[in-house]
């Protein structure tokens, strides 16, 4: 074996078969929305593509990103080909702990310097100079710093780590931000969700494997293959909303006929994310399939746009104590408009 | 903040609260002012019956119908779109529903008694189409009418402009045409409330004051005997 197995050797060791790989790199062209006839083409790049060295860190988050990238369905491939990158440094993945995974951290940066990827899932605290979250007395701001240095790219995985997710939700009391707010100069690419699909993240590991570059983001960092398209857009339940059928509650006929959640609050039309094609657990299904409106956890502060269970039209519209003032102030601004009109009608006709 | 954000929050709040106060400045303004004394013999005591103008004057009286009818037609149709677009569109019965719910306690559609029926987008879309072209339709015929031309300002054309703009950028948002969905609908709802803070203070304002109009109108001619 050689000191740098490929991908295509260690596929060949684990006894995944060239039909099952080109497979997999057809339904990765085909997620990212790449033509056709790329899948040879990333087929021979991902078979001769080297094991790269992944960082993955893991600050204000709830282990729910690992969770999703884990217990998709076992074994996949796309898990093996995750195996197949040197995951060097994972809290909950790794079997090193203390001073020695610490250690194993440090060394993988010193190593593949410039060239690791580093993976965050959680937002970063800090206020009160970060004190609010810590690895061995060193603040997670300092260490995503100190490892960020030599990273040839950034992933924040998860919401949390792409757009602060809900630990910055209102009232924010560690401080907390994204990724992105943080790191400069090295690209950023958000792969968010509240968890990301798995195949996202492996999709876009995949991406950076075969071309060595980051694919097409949106304005918002996302990856445009995967978050080009609304949930609403692609769901399947989207015919029912075009016809206004609507189901009223959860449990009325509306709702067993699996017509369209929007007046129960789904977030569909406003959310970017490829749940309703890639769907979740090998395809079985997504929230809106299983009966329950999209969150929007794929997009910005969307633990604090109002409830899950207000429909989107519903805004911030004021109160009735506003909308009182504004009535009794415009009332005495037309009654004094008035009486300063008839005063000069009056005048006028005292004139004449 | 984002644009959505800022549209469905503070900017959605201030605009109902300046339109709620422009309309009621404008009406209380008007309706205590006091009318001109009458100093002639009424030629007909019962002017109330007069109100029929309020009817009357919503079809062109027969000898002017060839001049009126273009008028006439294109508005009907302009203001029946965006009158069913406004009212029986889903996104925005939900929207009345909650304001109405905050105001008065209840949801609007429970006050009739029977359900408040909505149309399907595609129809609502279509019918904000012909509205839109009736639009464009009614702006041309001003521009190329001598008179029209003449007696029009700078209130009915930004007038037209904050009616035309929610129902075009509406559609782009149920189109999904040109930007991302969250901007398309932050820009038709900042267009919205564009048109609810000009609403009192241009000539939109006819929406409230019209029948009165007519009303009073009515009246004043009755009282002179003329023929409505």
């Amino acid at each position: 074996m050689t000191p740098h197995p490929t991908l295509g050797d260690l596929l060949t060791q684990r006894g995944i078969s060239r039909r099952a790989f080109l497979k997999f790199c057809a339904a990765v062209t085909s997620l990212m929305a790449l033509p056709p006839d790329m899948a040879p083409a990333i087929a021979q790049a991902l078979a001769k593509a080297t094991r790269p060295s992944v960082i993955w860190l893991s600050f204000q988050e709830c282990t729910g990103c690992t969770e999703s990238l884990t217990r998709s369905v076992s074994p996949t491939l796309e898990a093996l080909i995750l195996d197949m990158i040197s995951l060097d440094y994972h809290h909950t993945l790794q079997a090193a702990s203390g001073t020695a995974a610490e250690e194993a951290r440090e060394h993988a940066m010193k190593e593949a310097s410039g060239k690791y990827l580093l993976l965050v899932d959680g937002s970063i605290p800090t206020k009160d100079g970060g004190v609010y979250g810590t690895w061995a007395g060193e603040s997670f701001h300092d260490i995503l710093s100190d490892a960020v240095k030599g990273a040839a790219a950034v992933v924040a995985i998860g919401t949390c780590a792409a757009f602060g997710g809900i630990p910055k939700a209102n009232p924010n009391p560690t401080g907390a931000v994204a990724v992105s707010d943080l790191v400069k100069g090295k690209p950023v690419i958000n792969v968010p969700g509240c968890p990301p699909i798995a195949v996202v993240m492996t999709g876009v590991l995949a991406h950076y494997l075969a071309f060595g570059t980051i694919p097409e983001l949106d304005p918002l960092g996302r990856p445009k293959a995967f978050y080009g398209e609304t949930i609403h857009d692609r769901c399947y339940r989207r015919p029912f909303y075009d016809q206004g059928k609507f189901a009223k509650t959860f449990d009325d006929e509306g709702a067993r006929n699996g017509w369209c959640l929007y007046e129960l609050g789904c977030k569909g039309p406003t959310t970017y994310n490829s749940c309703a094609t890639i769907k979740w657990n090998a395809g079985t299904s997504f929230p809106i399939q299983s009966g329950h409106g999209c969150l929007g956890c794929s997009e910005p502060d969307f633990w604090d746009k109002g409830s899950f269970y207000q429909a989107l039209p519903t805004g911030d519209w004021g109160s009735a104590k506003t909308i009182g003032i504004a009535a009794a102030a415009g009332a005495a601004i037309g009654a004094a408009a008035a009486y300063s009109a008839r005063k000069r009608q009056e005048r006028s006709m005292k004139g004449g | 903040m984002d644009l959505l954000a800022f549209a469905k929050g503070p900017a959605l709040a201030w605009s109902i609260a300046v339109f709620v106060f422009g309309v009621v400045w404008r009406l209380v303004g008007i309706f205590l002012l006091r009318g001109k004394k009458d100093l002639s013999e009424p030629r007909n005591n019962a002017s109330w019956k007069g109100l029929r103008l309020i009817v009357l004057r919503s079809w062109p009286r027969r000898e002017f119908f060839g001049e009126t009818a273009f008028t006439e037609v294109a508005g009907y149709v302009f203001h029946i779109g965006f009158l069913v677009a406004l009212f029986f569109y889903l996104p925005h019965l939900l929207f009345f529903a909650d304001i109405s719910r905050g105001l008065i306690g209840v949801d609007f559609k429970t006050i009739f008694g029977v359900g408040w029926p909505y149309l399907p987008g595609g129809v609502i879309f279509f019918l904000s189409a012909i509205s839109v072209a009736a639009l464009l339709a009614v702006l041309v015929h001003r521009l190329i009418n001598p008179v029209k031309r003449l007696i029009s300002n700078f209130d009915d054309y930004f007038s037209w402009f904050v009616t035309i703009t929610p129902i075009v950028t509406g559609m782009l948002a149920y189109a999904h045409l040109g930007a991302p969905y969250q901007t398309l609908l932050a820009i038709h709802i900042l267009s919205v409330e564009l048109l609810l803070i000009w609403f009192p203070f241009g000539k939109l304002m006819h929406a409230f004051t019209i029948f009165a109009v007519r009303g009073a109108t009515g009246m004043a001619f009755e009282r002179k005997g003329a023929t409505l």
